[in-house]
């Protein structure tokens, strides 16, 4: 930054991948960094281990009420034999008796550990289907028919992976309505005016009504097609929920552009499309970004709850079938999905905010 | 105006006529200018100088084009102007580089607007034959936000120039830097202007800068309402350089003239 302009020997372009190495961290500034960066990692670790201590002690606390309460009824109901008979089963951790309640810990990790290896039982059958199939489908597909596709159980994986593609098109679908009507109304005042009451009264309708409107539109409009519209219904219905945020923000980004760069533009005489794409829009990029940095949690947080009224498939479905499953362990795999949901959010969250710093001048 | 100017006017490059601003204000209108007459001559470097809120701005952002004329007209070479346009140079108060551009790209923004017909090649030599002047030769790639206030200043000065403009107008365009900057960027001002010889209107409040940089003072009086108050011609030969400037005694005079003046 502080370098003195003139005595920088060349007059050459840098080449492209110095600017990349702006955005990266340098080797120095890391190695001062690392003190506070230590700290910063103890404090962390530290309270990740009190918080699975609050979460242990609180797990086997209403593990115990539970379990009383158990004991407690069959006492009342069948007498002294069989809560003897209970308390033995509960003591040695039978599944038939054991209590349902908060999953400690350790029940959740076990969890994890049984839906990553389901995963590679049912990509083992997937991948044994295929070869099976390979055959038969070369033949079909000489025929002009459809390929057999494989129809077994979604793995746990599987449907986060759906659930990234749901939110992936419902975000596009964000971006390529809010932004270009928020670059329109941000530029004449008169559409904003216009817009004014529709953004107003629209941002704060809850994702449900939404999925519940995007379904009776794309119902109708896909009547007599025998195609699975679920997929549809959820990613328009995220892009509809998280689309606000960039909405305003680009109309604010675009109308709140500094004074000096439009009397530049002014005084150049630019013409309308210059003034947009030289000067209007990449002066709103940072705002715009901030936006679009927003849509994209709204649209990971409300994912979830369409997906599990859309029926379609993805983590949302999975965390409310393992709910009206009831299995022992569904209480610990819904934590599971509670975790991956957050830390995915939080890497799409980084993600953006790299893509930010990248293509903003600030 | 009359269609056959007096010779004397032949020579004139902005003409102000009863040239009048008023903003309304609840309180009824604020008259900022108030029938003001001003020629400028071709090739004259013309300072205003007046103390803070007496429509020096107002003025000039009316000559670029940037504020409506509530009364009177201003003509560029006999033509009244009408919006701006980049036959008047801007070098405003703060660089209004942009900042996502490279100091090469923002001087190519305007070139390219004013010569649309030249070849890639032509257009490049333009800028960089500027951003030379101006001591940015090696600098072209550098994007605006790299550079210090003062180097940001000389890519304002290198764009306003680069346009080939009729006329330049300058907004006190070094009172954001630090007095040694300042200095500095008055002799590249001075040294570039010297060979180009355009027409320049400049505001400022510094005494010294205006005795240093002008053909003609015009003091302007306190607003509102605000009036030529006094003229000043400076008879220094150009070239000129601090040092000489300095040592004349005339020098004096002005800078007391100058003074009274403000402090009346």
């Amino acid at each position: 930054m502080a370098e003195t302009i003139i005595n920088t020997p060349s007059a050459e372009k840098p080449p492209r991948y110095l600017a990349l190495k702006r955005y990266l961290p340098s080797m120095t500034k890391i190695v001062a960094g690392l003190p506070a960066m230590g700290k910063n990692l103890g404090i962390t670790l530290a309270s990740m281990l009190l918080f699975l201590l609050v979460w242990q002690l609180s797990s086997s606390y209403l593990y115990g009420v539970e379990a009383e309460s158990r004991i407690q009824r069959v006492l009342e109901e069948q007498g002294p034999a069989e809560a003897a008979k209970m308390e033995a089963c509960i003591a040695s951790g039978d599944v038939s008796c054991k209590p349902n309640t908060l999953p400690s810990p350790s029940e959740v990790l076990n969890a994890g550990q049984l839906l990553l290896a389901d995963h590679f039982v049912i990509s083992a059958d997937k991948a044994a289907f295929v070869e099976k199939t390979a055959a038969v489908n070369a033949q079909r597909k000489a025929a002009g028919q459809a390929a057999i596709t494989y129809t077994g159980r979604p793995s746990f994986v599987d449907q986060i992976m759906t659930s990234l593609k749901t939110v992936a098109v419902g975000f596009l679908i964000a971006l390529f309505i809010a932004v270009p009507i928020g670059v329109l109304i941000g530029l004449n005042e008169n559409l904003r005016v216009a817009f004014n009451w529709f953004v107003q009264v629209f941002k704060p309708v809850s994702p449900v009504v939404w999925l519940l409107l995007v379904f009776m539109i794309v119902k109708t409009l896909t009547l007599g097609s025998d195609s699975d519209t679920s997929f549809l219904i959820s990613a328009v219905s995220v892009g509809l929920c998280s689309m606000w945020a960039t909405l305003v923000n680009t109309s604010l980004g675009v109308s709140s552009v500094n004074q000096d760069y439009i009397n530049v533009a002014r005084v150049l005489k630019l013409g309308i499309v210059k003034k947009i794409f030289k000067v209007i829009l990449p002066s709103a990029i940072p705002l715009i970004f901030t936006g679009l940095r927003i849509t994209v949690s709204v649209a990971w947080m409300v994912l979830i709850a369409i997906e599990l009224l859309a029926q379609s498939p993805g983590l949302g479905s999975f965390v409310w079938e393992e709910f009206q499953n009831g299995a022992n362990d569904s209480n610990a795999k819904i934590i599971i999905a509670m975790f991956v949901i957050g830390f995915i959010g939080f890497l799409l969250d980084r993600m953006m905010y790299f893509v930010q710093r990248t293509v903003s001048f600030t | 105006m009359s269609t056959n100017p007096a010779p004397n006017l032949r020579n004139v490059m902005l003409n102000m006529q009863d040239l009048t601003k008023v903003y309304p204000t609840p309180n009824g209108d604020y008259v900022v200018l108030d029938n003001l007459q001003l020629q400028v001559m071709k090739e004259e470097f013309v300072s205003i100088i007046g103390h803070s809120g007496c429509g020096k701005t107002t003025l000039l952002t009316m000559i670029a084009g940037l504020n409506e004329i509530s009364g009177g007209k201003i003509l560029l070479n006999e033509f009244p102007i009408s919006g701006p346009g980049p036959d008047r140079g801007v070098i405003f108060q703060s660089p209004s580089l942009l900042p996502w551009m490279t100091t090469l790209q923002n001087v190519m923004l305007g070139v390219k607007q004013v010569f649309p017909q030249a070849s890639k090649k032509e257009l490049n030599e333009i800028c960089q034959y500027y951003l030379d002047k101006v001591g940015l030769g090696n600098a072209l790639h550098k994007k605006a936000t790299e550079l210090s206030q003062g180097m940001q200043q000389r890519v304002g000065i290198a764009r306003a120039f680069a346009l080939r403009p009729k006329i330049l107008l300058l907004d006190e365009p070094f009172g954001m830097l630090d007095s040694l900057t300042r200095a500095e960027l008055q002799d590249v001002l001075l040294e570039i202007w010297d060979k180009e010889k355009i027409t320049a209107i400049q505001i400022t409040h510094d005494v010294d800068e205006a005795i240093f940089l002008a053909d003609r003072i015009i003091m302007m009086t306190s607003g509102p309402r605000a009036q030529i108050g006094d003229i000043l011609n400076i008879d220094f030969s150009r070239p000129r350089t601090r040092k000489d400037i300095l040592n004349d005694p005339d020098y004096y005079h002005y800078r007391k003239h100058l003074i009274d003046f403000l402090e009346h």
